[in-house]
């Protein structure tokens, strides 16, 4: 068997022609950084960032439109943390809260049902951003709503799926070689998903875990494979992604959501590429369909060739500039999540 | 009983708040006095320090805003190399505040102080419109034991001591706000007592900090900023316990960004490392005390990761929440 060291030995020591990984799952990008995995391979290995997180691909206009609520009278935006500071067109949530917003930090969408219970003068409506990772619980929390019959508690949807990003990605982006594919995701949809991609543009798709070891991993598994001009789906995190994905989990989603096309961030309009409540559970949507989607995004920001891939965020002629997480011009300098916002924090070594 | 706005006018009500809570826990002879300001006992240079407590919730596994409030600025005075002798204590008060809580509270400090060896010799008490909230200010006086520790004085060589787990202390709080049940308990204690252990075995330490909010990246960044120099740790040296990791990998947290409030740095020579380890570790508070890493010319603060690659530690930016996906 392979040890490590053989493997980043044969990784660092690799002088063929320039090698694109995209990693598409920000926990991904944080992890690349944390376990130092560029210096531990060849230069000629470019680990590229991918749409992957769920923050800075959600529209200017979704944020305007949480503002709004937020100042509206006796409502209030329920949210994760890491929305705060993405700007809309104007605002950011943190801002609203700063001129009078109603906004509220929650740390899980079952949290909504304790507050809104407790507050029944106040209409609530939660931010429920994320990907399949994220979706089920939204479906889980409607189920309370309804079960509970809370009638002051509402969602406003930007969910997005990720395999029709990656084949937009796989249509345009033509220069990448190959997608450590997202690992949280793979556990709801199944390592299957990829299969078709990996054959129909021939480009290998490996499933990966977030430790250090499994990013190497797969990166190794792209390199034999590119090696031998292979290109198939590979699972490397057996121990939580299955074929077929979690039955339970997609049953939810297919229970209250549908596939509908939707707008990315810096990407434009995606194919059947979000999920939105299903039209008998419209009552519980607070206007998540969107007439136009007006994004003029910030001069100079380059947010959009970072998340496709074409720039590395250091390339931005704002990145470390007028663009730091403290005074961010684009997602994806604001979440955790954000190629961006890590690159910033790991700079210096890049 | 529950506080109102009554207990904070001045006159009867606020008396016996003071009288029945206060007076009583921290009872010692400068402050029975009542006097306008406390007469204190302090020979030669003094340390002098204050911070403010708000932490949501206030009662953790492991601890409760009064206890902070004590640990907080005893462990600022003793990173001074400085023996805590008097605190303050100024309460700002709810209304709707139970005056049960505010006993509990009040208890856990006295029992802090104690054990810190601080008296509490002043305060304050204000009551405001609210929802029950208590918040508490400390300042505190201590006698310098050693001059010429400080932040600016760590050298090329010098070998940097962490005095146990990281994370404990914010992994608690999350846990609480978020409803998780485990067993992390917050690491809040009072640090003094291994300075003194260092001090009393002449180790001369060029530097030392308390780890709390921004974690142990934001204090070696302080470090490398202040000293001029590079600070180069190893991932495989730093204490983290199995709970606080697997929390931080459900959560996306970095153990290293992570608030503590019983855990500090010590800088020291390297020929003087490997005792000063002994001696933290013989202590009851540095139990899990580890060499994590060394001073080195250059700038930043640099990890060797347990894979072996390396990278950059850079300061906390924002708050560390947990994420979305």
């Amino acid at each position: 068997m392979i040890t490590l060291q053989q493997i980043t030995r044969e990784l660092k020591e690799y002088d063929g022609r320039e090698i694109k990984i995209m990693e598409v799952c920000g926990t991904h990008t944080s992890s690349i950084f944390k376990n130092g995995i560029r210096s531990l391979i060849s230069p000629k290995i470019k680990l590229i960032s991918g749409p992957g997180c769920p923050v800075c691909v959600t529209p200017s206009v979704y944020v305007d439109k949480l503002v709004d609520i937020s100042l509206k009278e006796n409502h209030c935006v329920l949210t994760f943390g890491d929305m705060m500071k993405v700007k809309g067109n104007e605002h950011s949530l943190t801002e609203a809260a700063a001129i009078g917003g109603k906004v509220k930090v929650v740390y899980s969408p079952l949290d909504a049902v304790k507050i809104a219970t407790e507050d029944a003068n106040t209409q609530y409506v939660f931010a429920a951003v994320g990907f399949e990772t994220t979706t089920p619980i939204y479906g889980i929390l409607i189920d309370e709503i309804i079960k509970k019959q809370i009638s002051n508690l509402k969602i406003l949807t930007s969910l997005k799926t990720i395999t029709p990003a990656l084949t937009y990605i796989c249509e345009n982006e033509k220069n990448i070689d190959a997608f450590i594919a997202p690992g949280h995701v793979s556990v709801i949809i199944g390592c299957d998903a990829y299969k078709e991609l990996a054959e129909k543009y021939h480009k290998p798709f490996v499933v990966a875990g977030f430790e250090g070891e499994h990013i190497l991993a797969a990166v190794y598994e792209i390199f034999l494979q590119l090696k031998e001009n292979k290109a198939c789906m590979k699972n490397m995190y057996i121990s939580a992604v299955s074929d077929k994905g979690n039955m339970q989990a997609l049953s939810v989603i297919n229970q209250y959501f549908e596939p509908k096309d939707d707008f990315w961030r810096g990407i434009g309009v995606i194919e059947k590429s979000s999920l939105r409540l299903k039209p008998e559970y419209f009552q519980y949507d607070a206007g998540s369909d969107f007439d136009e989607y007006k994004e003029s995004p910030p001069k100079g920001c380059k947010c959009k060739e970072v998340i496709l891939g074409r720039i590395s965020p250091a390339e931005c002629p704002l990145f470390a500039k007028q663009c730091t997480p403290l005074s961010a011009v684009g997602p994806c300098m604001v979440s955790a999540e954000g190629a961006c916002g890590i690159w910033y924090k790991n700079r210096g070594r890049e | 009983m529950k506080i109102d706005i009554s207990y904070g006018s001045g006159g009867k009500q606020t008396s016996n708040l003071i009288n029945d809570i206060f007076l009583k826990n921290f009872d010692n002879e400068v402050l029975n006095r009542l006097e306008d300001a406390a007469v204190l006992d302090i020979k030669g240079r003094i340390a002098y320090t204050t911070d403010s407590f708000v932490v949501t919730p206030m009662f953790f596994k492991g601890g409760n805003i009064g206890k902070l409030a004590i640990c907080g600025t005893v462990n600022d005075l003793s990173m001074m190399g400085a023996e805590p002798r008097y605190l303050t204590a100024g309460f700002i008060i709810e209304a709707g505040a139970d005056s049960e809580v505010i006993e509990q509270i009040a208890h856990t400090m006295k029992i802090a102080a104690e054990e810190a060896g601080v008296k509490i010799v002043a305060g304050d008490t204000k009551v405001i419109e609210g929802n029950g909230n208590v918040y508490i200010n400390t300042s505190g006086v201590g006698e310098i034991l050693k001059e010429g520790i400080s932040i600016q004085n760590c050298r090329e060589q010098d070998v940097i001591l962490l005095s146990g787990n990281l994370g404990e202390h914010h992994a608690a709080i999350m846990s609480e706000r978020m409803g998780i049940e485990n067993n992390i308990a917050s690491d809040c204690a009072p640090l003094f007592s291994i300075v003194s252990d260092l001090l009393e075995n002449k180790i001369n330490i060029r530097c030392m900090r308390d780890v709390t909010r921004g974690g142990l990246a934001t204090v070696l960044n302080e470090v490398s900023e202040s000293s001029k120099c590079r600070v180069e740790i190893e991932e495989p040296s730093l204490p983290v316990s199995d709970e606080v990791k697997g929390f931080c990998n459900i959560l996306g947290l970095d153990p290293l960004y992570m608030a503590n409030e019983g855990k500090m740095i010590a800088v020291v020579p390297p020929e003087q490392a490997e005792k000063a380890l002994e001696i933290m570790r013989n202590n009851h508070y540095g139990a899990n005390a580890a060499i994590i890493g060394r001073i080195t010319k250059g700038t930043g603060v640099s990890m060797t990761t347990v894979l072996g690659g390396n990278r950059m530690v850079d300061i906390l930016y924002g708050e560390g929440l947990p994420r979305i996906c």
